[in-house]
C-alpha cells in the first residue's frame, strides 16, 4: 500500500486516540478477495483524512459464526476478549467492513459490556457523500452503467439498513436496477448463519445461483455488494454462470475507490 | 321460553367448553421457559395496532390481502350484530337494537354488505387452495388434517355468512307480510335479493328465519370451540402474538445469561457466578422454549409467507418455516395431552428434535430473517431453529463436521478458516 495502515498499538504508544477504529473482520483480514475490499476501505479513511486505526493482530473472530452455529460459549468467549481488548484502547467508535461483524458488536455486545457507536463501511461512505468529502469524481466514470445492488441479510432486514449503500451508489449517475427479491423481501446469498463454512443441504439448486439467476436478470455490468461472504457467493455465481467477463461484482467500497480515482 | 333457556343452555355449554380448551393452552403456553417482553409497553401497543389491526405486513402481497381485509373486517364488525342476537335470544326480543333507528338501518345495511364481500373473500380463497392449487399451500407440512382445516374455515364462514343473509330475507319479507312479533327493523341491501327466492307464507318463513338464526349462533358457538383445534387461533392469538412480538433488531440474537456466567468464570477464575438454576443449553423438546416461541407456534395461521420466501425451501432443501411451527405445535399438544392423561411428570420418550424436526432441516437455515420479515403477525421461526442448534452443538456437540471445524478454527485462530493470528495484519502489506 502507498500510505501505511495505523494500529491502534502504535497510537496508544504515542498517546492518542483515533476518531474511528476501523474493525477490518476475519475475511477482510485473510480472504484474498475480501483483503482488497479492505484495503481500500483503509484508501478511503485515508483519502477523507480520518484519523483511524486497526486492531492489527489484536482483532479477532467477534464470534459471529459461532453464535448463529449455536456455540454460545465461543461466541461469548469471543466478544468478551474482544471487548477487553477494545474497552482497554477507549474505543468510541467503530466502522465494519462486515455487516456480520457489525450486526454482533453493534447488537450483541452492548449485552456483555461492549458498548460503542457501530457504522457498517457503506454508512461511512453516506456520510462522507453527504459531508462532501467523497464524490464521484477523478476516476472511472459510472454514468449511466447498470448495477444492481445484493442487500446483505444482517445489514437489510437484520438492521434495516437499505439506503445507506444505495446512496453511496446513487452518486455515481448510474442506472441502478432492483432484483425482484429486493431490501426487506431480499433475497439471502447463501452464505448466513454459518453456511459459509459448511457444503449445503441437498436440494435441487444452490442458493447463490438462485440469486445470481436473478441478478442476472436485470443484465446488470456489476452487481455491487457490502458483505464478503456475500462476495464470495456471488462471485461463485457469476463464475458457474460464464458470466465473469460482462458481469463484475464489486463492493461498494470498491466502486467509491474507482469512482475516486483512489 | 324453552327457546330462550334452551339458548342460555347452549350458549353456556359452548362459552364453558371454550373456557377450559383455551386454558389447556394457555398452560400449554406457560410450559415453556420465561422470557421477559413486559418492557417498552408502548411501543408494544403501537406494534399491536399497527402490524395486528392495520395488518401493515399483509400488504405486501395486494390480492390476499385486500381479500382478508374483508373477512377481518366482516369478523370485527359483525360481532356487533352477535351481540344482538345474543341478546334477542335471551330475552325473546326480536331486534333489541332497533331503537337507535337510522343508526340502525344503516348499521344493519353494513353487516349485510360486510356478510356479502365475506362471502365472495371465502368462495375466492377456497378457489385459490383448490382449483388454483397455489405453490404457498403446498409442502411437505401440507398434509391432509391442514388441508380441510383450511377448507372447514372457509366452508363454515361461508355458511354462516350464508344463513345471516337468509336470515335477514326472510325477516324483512316478514316484516312486509307484518307478521306479529317481526316488527320493522333495519335496511337489507343484499338479502333484498333473496326475498324473491323465499316461499310466500308466513309459516314456511318464520321457519326459514327461525332455523338460519339458530344455525349462525349455534355456527358461530360451534366455530369458537373449533378455533383450539384449528389454525384459526390466529383471530385471537394475532393480538398478543404482536404485542410481545420482538422489538430488536432482527439480526439481533440473544445473548445466554447462563453462558455468561460460565465464560466470566473461566475468564477469570476469581469471578464468583451468581447462583443459577442448572439446565440444558438450548432447546432439545418443545418445553425447553420459551413461552414466546410456543405462543407463536399457536398463533401460526399456516398461510406459508415464510417458506415461500426461505432461501433454503425456494432451492429445495427439507427447511421450511412453517413446518417449524407447525410441528412444535403438534409437539407442545401432544406434551400437554400426555399431562392430562398421566400426570404433570410424564415422558414419553419423544422430542421436538429429531422425532419432529429433523437436524437436516436446522442446519439448512442461513438465519436471513426472511421469514421472520414475511410473517404478518410476527412470529420468529429463527429462534426456534436456534434453540434447537444450540443444542445439538453444546449439549451434544452434534455439528456438521465442517461446522465443528470452523469452531475449532475460532478457538485456536481467532478466525473461521484456519489461518495463523500472526498473519492477521498480512494484508496491509501488499
Amino acid at each position: 500500500m502507498e500510505f501505511k495502515v495505523p494500529t491502534m498499538a502504535e497510537l496508544m504508544a504515542a498517546g492518542e486516540e483515533p476518531e474511528i477504529l476501523f474493525w477490518v473482520g476475519c475475511a477482510g483480514s485473510y480472504d484474498e478477495r475480501a483483503q482488497k475490499i479492505t484495503r481500500d476501505i483503509c484508501k478511503i479513511l485515508h483519502h477523507v483524512g480520518i484519523k483511524y486505526a486497526v486492531l492489527g493482530t489484536e482483532e479477532g473472530c467477534t464470534g459471529d459464526p459461532a453464535k448463529r452455529a449455536g456455540n454460545e460459549f465461543l461466541f461469548q468467549m469471543q466478544a468478551m476478549t474482544n471487548i477487553e481488548v477494545l474497552n482497554a484502547y477507549n474505543i468510541k467508535k467503530i466502522v465494519t467492513g462486515c455487516p456480520h461483524c457489525f450486526n454482533t458488536i453493534k447488537n450483541e455486545y452492548p449485552g456483555l459490556g461492549g458498548t460503542y457507536e457501530v457504522i457498517h463501511h457503506t454508512q461511512l461512505i453516506q456520510d462522507l457523500i453527504n459531508e462532501g468529502k467523497l464524490k464521484a469524481e477523478g476516476g472511472e466514470s459510472f454514468k449511466g452503467k447498470k448495477i444492481t445492488y445484493h442487500d446483505p441479510c444482517y445489514l437489510g432486514r437484520g438492521n434495516g439498513i437499505y439506503e445507506a449503500p444505495r446512496k453511496a451508489l446513487e452518486v455515481l449517475d448510474a442506472q441502478l436496477v432492483e432484483m425482484k427479491r429486493c431490501k426487506s423481501n431480499g433475497l439471502c446469498c447463501g452464505a448466513g448463519g454459518a453456511q459459509m463454512f459448511k457444503e449445503p443441504e441437498k436440494g435441487k439448486k444452490d442458493i447463490n445461483v438462485e440469486r445470481i439467476d436473478e441478478a442476472l436478470e436485470t443484465n446488470p455490468q456489476f452487481i455491487a455488494a457490502g458483505c464478503p461472504f456475500c462476495m464470495t457467493m456471488l462471485s461463485d455465481g457469476v463464475k458457474l454462470k460464464d458470466k465473469e467477463q460482462e458481469v463484475k461484482v464489486l463492493d461498494i467500497a470498491e466502486i467509491t475507490v474507482r469512482a475516486n480515482g483512489l | 321460553m324453552v327457546a330462550q333457556i334452551l339458548f342460555l343452555v347452549i350458549t353456556l355449554a359452548a362459552i364453558a367448553l371454550f373456557t377450559f380448551n383455551f386454558r389447556k393452552i394457555i398452560r400449554n403456553i406457560r410450559l415453556g421457559k420465561s422470557a421477559d417482553r413486559s418492557d417498552q409497553p408502548q411501543k408494544r401497543l403501537m406494534t399491536m395496532l399497527r402490524v395486528a389491526f392495520g395488518q401493515s405486513k399483509m400488504v405486501v402481497r395486494p390480492i390476499p390481502a385486500f381479500l382478508h381485509f374483508f373477512v377481518y373486517i366482516g369478523f370485527i364488525i359483525i360481532n356487533i350484530e352477535v351481540l344482538e342476537i345474543m341478546i334477542d335470544g335471551l330475552f325473546g326480543t326480536h331486534r333489541i337494537f332497533n331503537g337507535l333507528g337510522g343508526l340502525y338501518n344503516f348499521l344493519i345495511g353494513s353487516f349485510e354488505i360486510l356478510a356479502l364481500t365475506v362471502w365472495v373473500s371465502c368462495v375466492i380463497f377456497l378457489i385459490r387452495r383448490n382449483v388454483l392449487k397455489l405453490k404457498r399451500f403446498k409442502g411437505v407440512e401440507m398434509t391432509n388434517w391442514p388441508k380441510s382445516d383450511a377448507n372447514y374455515i372457509l366452508i363454515v364462514e361461508i355458511l354462516l355468512m350464508s344463513a345471516f343473509l337468509l336470515m335477514n330475507a326472510a325477516d324483512a319479507k316478514l316484516q312486509i307480510l307484518g307478521a306479529n312479533h317481526y316488527t320493522v327493523a333495519g335496511s337489507f341491501p343484499v338479502s333484498k335479493y333473496l326475498m324473491n327466492l323465499l316461499p310466500s307464507s308466513e309459516g314456511a318463513l318464520v321457519m326459514i328465519e327461525r332455523g338460519c338464526w339458530w344455525f349462525h349462533i349455534i355456527g358461530i358457538l360451534a366455530f369458537l370451540n373449533y378455533l383450539p383445534y384449528s389454525k384459526h387461533f390466529h383471530i385471537l392469538f394475532a393480538f398478543p402474538n404482536t404485542y410481545f412480538s420482538n422489538l430488536e433488531p432482527k439480526g439481533e440474537f440473544t445473548n445466554m445469561a447462563s453462558v455468561t456466567n460460565e465464560v466470566k468464570a473461566m475468564l477469570d477464575p476469581s469471578f464468583v457466578p451468581a447462583e443459577t438454576e442448572a439446565g440444558k443449553f438450548g432447546a432439545k423438546d418443545a418445553t425447553d422454549l420459551t413461552w414466546v416461541n410456543i405462543m407463536n407456534a399457536y398463533t401460526c395461521t399456516e398461510c406459508g409467507r415464510c417458506t415461500s420466501v426461505c432461501p433454503a425451501n425456494i432451492t429445495g432443501k427439507l427447511l421450511s418455516p412453517r413446518k417449524i411451527m407447525m410441528d412444535t405445535r403438534d409437539r407442545i399438544e401432544e406434551i400437554g395431552k400426555n399431562m392430562d392423561k398421566n400426570g404433570p411428570e410424564h415422558q414419553d420418550g419423544k422430542a421436538l428434535l429429531d422425532d419432529y424436526i429433523t437436524r437436516e432441516e436446522i442446519w439448512a437455515c442461513t438465519s436471513c430473517n426472511a421469514c421472520v420479515e414475511a410473517c404478518p403477525v410476527n412470529i420468529d421461526p429463527l429462534q426456534i431453529i436456534t434453540e434447537l442448534r444450540r443444542y445439538a452443538v453444546m449439549e451434544e456437540s452434534q455439528a456438521p463436521a465442517s461446522i465443528n471445524a470452523m469452531l475449532g478454527n475460532i478457538e485456536n485462530n481467532q478466525a473461521p478458516w484456519k489461518y495463523s493470528p500472526a498473519d492477521r495484519f498480512n494484508w496491509a502489506n501488499e
